[in-house]
């Protein structure tokens, strides 16, 4: 399964001839963990915003997200599976449980370490709990919550290349194919497509990050950490 | 306006932190809270926005219970500056001028216009400030945002917590005069807490003195100055600020006086009275009753006269005092008394005769030392006059 010589030059070939193929795997890559990230949002970010009510339900929370984090990718799949069936759905519920823990995470961290006189202010100014969220807390948390969604992201795009295994389409199927037919050129076409997407994910959604903390310079030094933390932590 | 309602607040640790406080802040007046820190100041200012509540005892505030009043339209009614200034970071000075306004839907050019309005009431030009961030602004600058975000909703009542803290002493002093004049204006009911003591006597209306969650005393500055209730208000005024109010007024005999000058009874023997008179350093005693009564003095040279006759008591060789003055008299009618009459020392009475102190050359030198020994103290007085 190494390039030839000229394998550059046939791989270039390859692509060329089978592009429109490889980009419809490309948009159902993506379509994939689009869809599952926004779920992921959807969900995690209110259950973050519950984790700061209170300290139980925080410990319980993110305790189940953990779990589900530790399972390896491809039996979490298997057991979504079997209640789930073969499918795309599948796959998005999958992605969707994958990335909830760096999001509920960082929404909580993101919440808890905004300056408690900041809060003091909005509530003493006549804030309301859910304008108090909207207008303040989650705007201040928003460096932190990219942070997160970031990493979520580069999880996700990874994780979505076991799709074909359970019925998914995306760049895992030119994977797969490879493997069974023994053709690296197939293999090569899925998997570089599909870490050049995690790249650039991560680098646009970083330079997003570094946007908004430039806004407010002060409160958002800590998010790097919260990032790295569960950089390592999906590696 | 508010009245304060014997207040309890003990904090979920067990901590007492107010103690049966009942205080009434009177309508458009600036009322200051002042005491060590950890006293209570910023708990008692946050029982009137409710960001805090009273274990026991109620606030009233124009008569009503604020328990029953929504605490959300309560707030809004109410400008708060908190102790740490609380700006927002992610949003601009404009913006957060106007959250107030904003939660109550205002116009937006009437909000725009409200905004300029305060950023040049407080010295920052709207057109450079405006859509700066707040950590693009200095500590004092923030700090003044945050005074002028409390006033942008024109509240009925103003809490201000340490407002001006992080101020030069420069812009500190225009900030209070513009307050001052402010609250004349519009006249707003203000709560305001400090450290600072001067700052306090400029700006007060009241002040109320606090100590370990208790009112030590509440008044006005000028009675507060010349009436302290006990020694911990006369150390928190300054012993400084207390002679300069003193040598302000004309000086009493009170202030000048040796309390504690020596006395005898005049049923006691002439070689006691040499004993005391060598133990006290002094030549002369004053003869009390058991009442307190002056009855009069006795000198060395009129016992020693005497000494030999070991029959003879203080009664018997006494003279009457000749010249007293009443408590409260002028030291200046005091001082020419006792210049005419060539005396050394001269004996205050109460009425009764009730013997109180004695001023002496030294009590009097003593006195005048203290008061001209701070330059700063001369310069207020020249400034008097
Ligand atoms: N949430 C809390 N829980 C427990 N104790 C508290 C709480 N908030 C304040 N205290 C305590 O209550 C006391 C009074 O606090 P407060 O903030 O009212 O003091 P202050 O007079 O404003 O002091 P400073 O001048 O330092 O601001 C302090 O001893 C403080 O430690
Ligand atoms: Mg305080």
């Amino acid at each position: 399964m190494i390039l030839q010589a000229n394998g550059i030059g046939s791989f270039m070939q390859y692509l060329s001839d089978n592009a429109s193929n490889l980009l419809q795997l490309t948009l159902e890559h993506i379509v994939m963990v689009i869809c599952g990230l926004a779920l992921a949002l959807l969900v995690g970010i209110p259950l973050g915003v519950l984790c700061t009510r209170s300290e139980k339900l925080a410990s319980v929370i993110l305790a189940a997200a953990n779990v589900i984090q530790v399972i390896p990718s491809l039996a979490l799949l298997a057991i979504l599976m079997m209640f789930l069936g073969l499918g795309f759905k599948t796959i998005v519920v999958g992605l969707f449980f994958y990335s909830l823990l760096p999001i509920i995470r960082n929404t909580y961290v993101g919440l808890k370490e905004i300056d408690p006189n900041i809060n003091q202010a909005g509530k003493g100014l006549g804030m309301n709990n859910w304008q108090l969220l909207i207008k303040v807390q989650l705007p201040l948390a928003l460096p932190f919550l990219m942070a997160g969604f970031r990493v979520a992201a580069v999880i996700a795009i990874g994780v979505a290349t076991l799709a074909p295994l359970i019925g998914g389409d995306g760049l895992g199927r030119e994977i797969y194919a490879g493997l069974n037919m023994r053709n690296s050129l197939k293999i090569y076409a899925g998997a570089i497509p599909a870490a050049l997407l995690a790249i650039v994910t991560d680098i646009v959604l970083g330079r997003l990050q570094e946007k908004w903390k430039a806004k407010h310079k002060k409160p958002t030094m800590k998010q790097d950490a919260a990032g790295q933390d569960q950089a390592t932590m999906s590696a | 306006m508010i009245k304060f309602k014997a207040i309890n607040k003990t904090y979920n640790d067990g901590h007492q932190v107010l103690k049966n406080l009942n205080l009434t802040i009177n309508q458009g007046e600036i009322t200051v809270l002042i005491g060590p820190s950890g006293c209570g100041k910023t708990t008692t200012m946050k029982l009137i926005n409710r960001l805090i509540t009273p274990s026991s005892g109620e606030i009233l505030l124009q008569d009503e219970n604020i328990a029953n009043l929504d605490p959300i339209k309560l707030r809004r009614k109410i400008g708060y500056v908190i102790q740490n200034i609380g700006l927002f970071p992610h949003m601009t000075i404009a913006q957060n001028v106007a959250v107030v306004p904003r939660l109550l839907k205002w116009d937006k050019k009437e909000i725009n216009a409200k905004v300029d309005e305060l950023l040049n009431l407080v010295g920052l030009d709207p057109n450079i400030y405006r859509d700066r961030y707040p950590s693009e602004l200095s500590g004092g600058q923030q700090q003044r945002v945050g005074v002028i975000r409390a006033l942008a909703a024109n509240p009925v009542l103003i809490l201000m917590d340490e407002p001006f803290s992080a101020l030069d002493p420069i812009s500190r002093e225009q900030l209070q005069d513009e307050l001052v004049r402010l609250q004349q204006e519009i006249k707003t009911t203000i709560v305001f807490v400090t450290h600072d003591m001067d700052e306090a006597i400029k700006i007060a209306d009241t002040i109320v003195i606090m100590k370990d969650g208790e009112i030590v005393q509440a008044g006005a500055p000028e009675q507060i100055l010349r009436h302290p209730a006990n020694d911990f208000v006369k150390h928190f005024i300054g012993s400084k600020r207390m002679q300069s109010v003193q040598a302000m007024q004309e000086p009493t005999v009170d202030d000048v006086m040796a309390d504690q000058p020596a006395v005898i009874y005049p049923s006691r023997g002439l070689a006691y009275a040499v004993k005391l008179m060598e133990s006290r350093k002094v030549d002369s005693l004053f003869v009390i009753d058991k009442n307190n009564k002056l009855l009069g003095s006795v000198s060395i040279y009129q016992i020693l006269d005497q000494y030999k006759d070991e029959t003879k008591l203080v009664a018997d060789v006494m003279k009457p005092a000749p010249h007293v003055v009443l408590s409260g008299t002028s030291l200046s009618a005091a001082l020419n008394l006792m210049n005419e009459h060539q005396l050394s020392n001269m004996p205050i009475v109460k009425q009764e005769h009730q013997f109180v102190g004695l001023i002496t050359r030294g009590s009097v030198i003593s006195h005048m030392t203290e008061l001209y020994t701070s330059e700063h103290i001369g310069g207020e007085i020249h400034a008097v006059h």
